[in-house]
């Protein structure tokens, strides 16, 4: 694409492609010449792995936020002129976002909470517009990003990196995912009591009536339950992570085609377009998933009567 | 891509928009199209009211219209016994009156007559009067005879 340098290689173009842009604390001697810690922007991956726990996803982050707050300021212009008389434009859209998320929050979630449906539709609207940024032509941005890092902040072209989709960040989607599992734990707690969350735990799925039996049972049964307890943010976070990250990873190779000459380019436009059509069907259909395990676990985590 | 501080980013973005969504998006959208529910249900409540209320009206009306109906039949029935009555009475009263005029006539008549055959009786006592005096040649005693010729008008 225009903007790479000449001796851009497949694998470079693809590493660059998902390296994010990363601010972090460089330890010692990462640099020539570096003699102690420093806060920085990581010119490349390697020095990214090097930041380790004390780095931030810059782009990620950003777009994060920017698509939450896209989210949350449009939302919040239709709650502001809500009227109950006849709707009309974008109210009616929303509306029809807002009825979706409730009809499904009171099928799967039977309790009383002012929590779980507002959490349920930020997740579906928010997830799907982080998602919806994979179908943004994958060099459209970066490039953008580039040529501003280059001319506006004085960078060195090939130390900006930008990846846009935050969904394909596993730290963007676990983060999610565990606030989730917070959530989990704490109505546990508070609908179960701590006994009767420690008791979910350790006796099941096997129990006995002999005491010493029983005490045999229970660490296989902690074992067993907290693996299925940690299980669930994991996949929730891991499954749209995967997701996501698998269909960037294809648009990647997919424009990988077109500097391979104009047959393969043109293929390659088709096949955009194909897998474009069917991402749409994915992004929705994650940020749905995501939306209903959320409901699901919280309603499992309300149920107090041992059903299983 | 590794893991790192992102991961807390998000968390606490998470929370925040969550919070936000929650006190000033999903509050206000979920009231308004409780309120419109409630006053598209109220609508439809009032719609039936107003419904049961036209007929309660139509069938007043109607029975109103056949208690007119009723009275004017009777009023009209009314009048007809009314106006029967006048008739009979104006007949009976012609009839009386007839009565009275021909009984007033024949009064008249007979009156007339006993005049009539007064004046008659008294012209024939003169009469015979005269013409016994005229046989006679001679004057008669007429207060001799007045009483006889009396006797004698009264037999006629």
């Amino acid at each position: 694409m225009a903007g790479e340098s000449e001796n851009l290689t497949a694998s470079s173009y693809i590493d660059h492609h998902l390296t994010n842009l990363t601010f972090g604390q460089l330890p010692a001697g990462t640099r020539p010449g570096q003699d102690q810690a420093i806060w920085t922007m990581a010119h490349n991956g390697a020095e990214a792995q090097q930041m380790g726990f004390m780095a931030i996803h810059v782009d990620m982050m950003g777009w994060s936020l920017v698509l939450g707050l896209i989210f949350f300021l449009m939302f919040r212009k239709v709650a502001k002129t809500m009227t109950s008389d006849t709707p009309s434009g974008f109210q009616n859209f929303v509306e029809m976002v807002v009825d979706f998320v409730q009809d499904n929050v009171k099928s799967m979630f039977p309790y009383k909470n002012p929590l779980v449906a507002p959490m349920a539709l930020t997740i579906l609207v928010w997830v799907f517009l982080m998602n919806f940024m994979d179908l943004i032509a994958v060099d459209l941005l970066p490039f953008v990003a580039q040529l501003f890092g280059e001319h506006v902040l004085g960078a060195d072209p090939h130390h900006v990196f930008f990846k846009v989709v935050p969904s394909t960040d596993p730290n963007v989607t676990l983060g999610m995912a565990f606030d989730v599992f917070l959530l989990i734990l704490f109505f546990s707690i508070r609908e179960k009591g701590l006994g009767g969350f420690i008791g979910e735990l350790t006796l099941h799925p096997f129990s006995n009536k002999n005491p010493i039996v029983q005490a045999i049972f229970i660490p296989i049964n902690f074992v067993l339950e907290f693996v299925n307890m940690i299980a669930k943010p994991v996949s929730l976070g891991l499954r749209l992570f995967g997701n996501m990250y698998a269909g960037e990873m294809i648009f990647i190779l997919i424009a990988l085609m077109y500097s391979a000459g104009p047959v393969l380019g043109i293929f390659g436009g088709g096949l955009q377009i194909v897998w474009a059509m069917f991402h749409i069907l994915i992004i929705s259909l994650q940020a749905f998933i995501f939306m209903v395990l959320t409901i699901v676990y919280m309603s499992q985590s309300f149920e107090t009567s041992e059903s299983h | 891509m590794s893991f790192n501080l992102t991961f807390i980013g998000q968390m606490i973005a998470f929370a925040v928009f969550v919070w936000l969504t929650m006190r000033y998006v999903w509050t206000p959208i979920t009231k308004a199209m409780e309120e419109r529910q409630k006053k598209i249900a109220d609508g439809l409540s009032a719609a039936d009211r107003a419904n049961r209320d036209l007929e309660l009206a139509q069938e007043k009306a109607a029975q109103e219209l056949r208690e007119a109906k009723q009275k004017a039949a009777e009023i009209i029935d009314q009048a007809n016994k009314r106006s029967a009555r006048l008739v009979d009475e104006a007949k009976e009263n012609a009839r009386v009156e007839g009565e009275r005029i021909l009984a007033q006539a024949s009064a008249e008549i007979e009156r007339e007559q006993n005049r009539a055959k007064e004046a008659l009786r008294a012209e024939l006592a003169s009469l015979v009067i005269t013409g016994a005096e005229k046989i006679l040649e001679t004057s008669v005693d007429a207060k001799a005879h007045s009483e006889m010729l009396d006797k004698l008008s009264a037999q006629l």
